[in-house]
């Protein structure tokens, strides 16, 4: 038995290495970008080793720099997060049933779109050696990618420092048109949102309204009107998920 | 440097209650199309609502930004990796820096 789980978890560990390189370079940017903007690297690298979500935490940051509200960042943040609990419903009924609440609390903090991916191939046979195992090397390389990021930055000129302010939208940006390609009902959201969000900056009256908030309305709002026109099918949700991410992997 | 503490703490108890309350609670499929088909579309959503228009303030030049953008959404469009897109991003607006 114990052999069965060493087996499992050094099958994660090897599953896992491509999502750490990955990582590292995403969060080296997220240190770098903090450190850019005043916010210390320790703070950055505590950021990263609690959340361990690219989105999440980068909208996070942006607010943190740009002093919003708790209240606002807590709703940004728990929006951009939502997804997970699709993962978390999904990985829930992948396990094997002997695996205790302890565990699932443990394994519950490092879903994220690439551990979830790959986790989710391994279909009913989900152990919990085999996605602590996974989920090693991707948690050790976004930290340690965050606190290098912030290290390396005092040293970058000031014009390379303002110019990194654009790897985050890049990122965001990168995320959302591969799918928008793939699929209309992706795009007629991000385009619904997208203009939602630009109207609610410029229009007079209304740009009184916080960032904060304007992100949430005009995600709601758009998410709303997408899933009313384009409702996904029964289990489709979920599967397209697997799909995005396995060939994000790729 | 309370307030960054606190806000560190409010991003990991919205990135935990996610990610926990499902593997912990609901063992059994979520069955209402629309709240379904909302969860789906919402990343897409908060991406696009965060990107624009922030995006073009985003540096010291408007131009810059937009050029950057738009380069930033062809790369995307063929659907190369996030961290090269962010990369030749950050390239461009440094270079486009020094004409605008």
């Amino acid at each position: 038995m114990n052999g069965l789980k060493r087996n499992d978890f050094l099958r994660g560990l090897k599953n896992g290495a491509p999502i750490c390189l990955a990582y590292l370079a995403v969060s080296f940017t997220f240190g770098l970008l903090a450190e850019n903007n005043g916010i210390p690297v320790w703070i950055a690298t505590l950021i990263s080793a609690t959340n361990l979500t690219s989105a999440g935490q980068f909208a996070g940051l942006n607010m943190m720099i740009l002093s919003a509200s708790l209240y606002e960042i807590a709703i940004t943040v728990f929006v951009i997060n939502s997804r997970y609990v699709l993962m978390g419903l999904s990985l829930s009924q992948q396990l094997e049933t002997e695996v205790g609440t302890v565990k699932r609390i443990i394994m519950s903090l490092f879903i994220t779109d690439e551990i979830y991916a790959v986790a989710s191939a391994e279909g009913t046979k989900l152990s919990f050696p085999y996605y602590i195992g996974l989920a090693t090397t991707p948690y050790l390389g976004w930290t340690i990618g965050t606190l290098t990021g912030g290290l390396v930055n005092s040293v970058l000129p000031q014009s390379l420092q303002i110019a990194a302010n654009v790897a985050l939208y890049c990122m965001f940006i990168a995320i959302f048109i591969p799918p928008a390609r793939k699929s209309k009902a992706v795009l007629v959201c991000v385009a619904i949102s997208a203009g939602l969000s630009c109207a609610l900056y410029f229009i007079p009256g209304l740009n009184k309204i916080s960032f904060g908030f304007r992100t949430v309305i005009a995600t709601v709002l758009s998410a709303a009107i997408t899933a009313l026109i384009f409702p996904v099918k029964e289990r489709v949700g979920t599967e397209e998920t697997n799909e995005k991410n396995a060939e994000e992997i790729e | 440097m309370k307030y960054y503490l606190l806000c560190v703490l409010v991003m990991f108890i919205v990135s935990f209650l996610p990610r926990v309350i499902p593997m912990v609670f609901f063992r059994k499929k979520v069955k209402n199309k629309f709240f379904k088909s909302f969860l789906y579309y919402m990343p897409y959503a908060v991406l696009a609502a965060l990107t624009f228009p922030t995006v073009f303030f985003c540096t010291d030049s408007v131009p810059v930004a937009a050029i950057v953008t738009a380069v930033a959404l062809i790369l995307s469009f063929f659907r190369l990796n996030m961290a090269l897109v962010a990369a030749i991003g950050v390239i461009l607006a440094f270079g486009l820096g020094f004409l605008f």
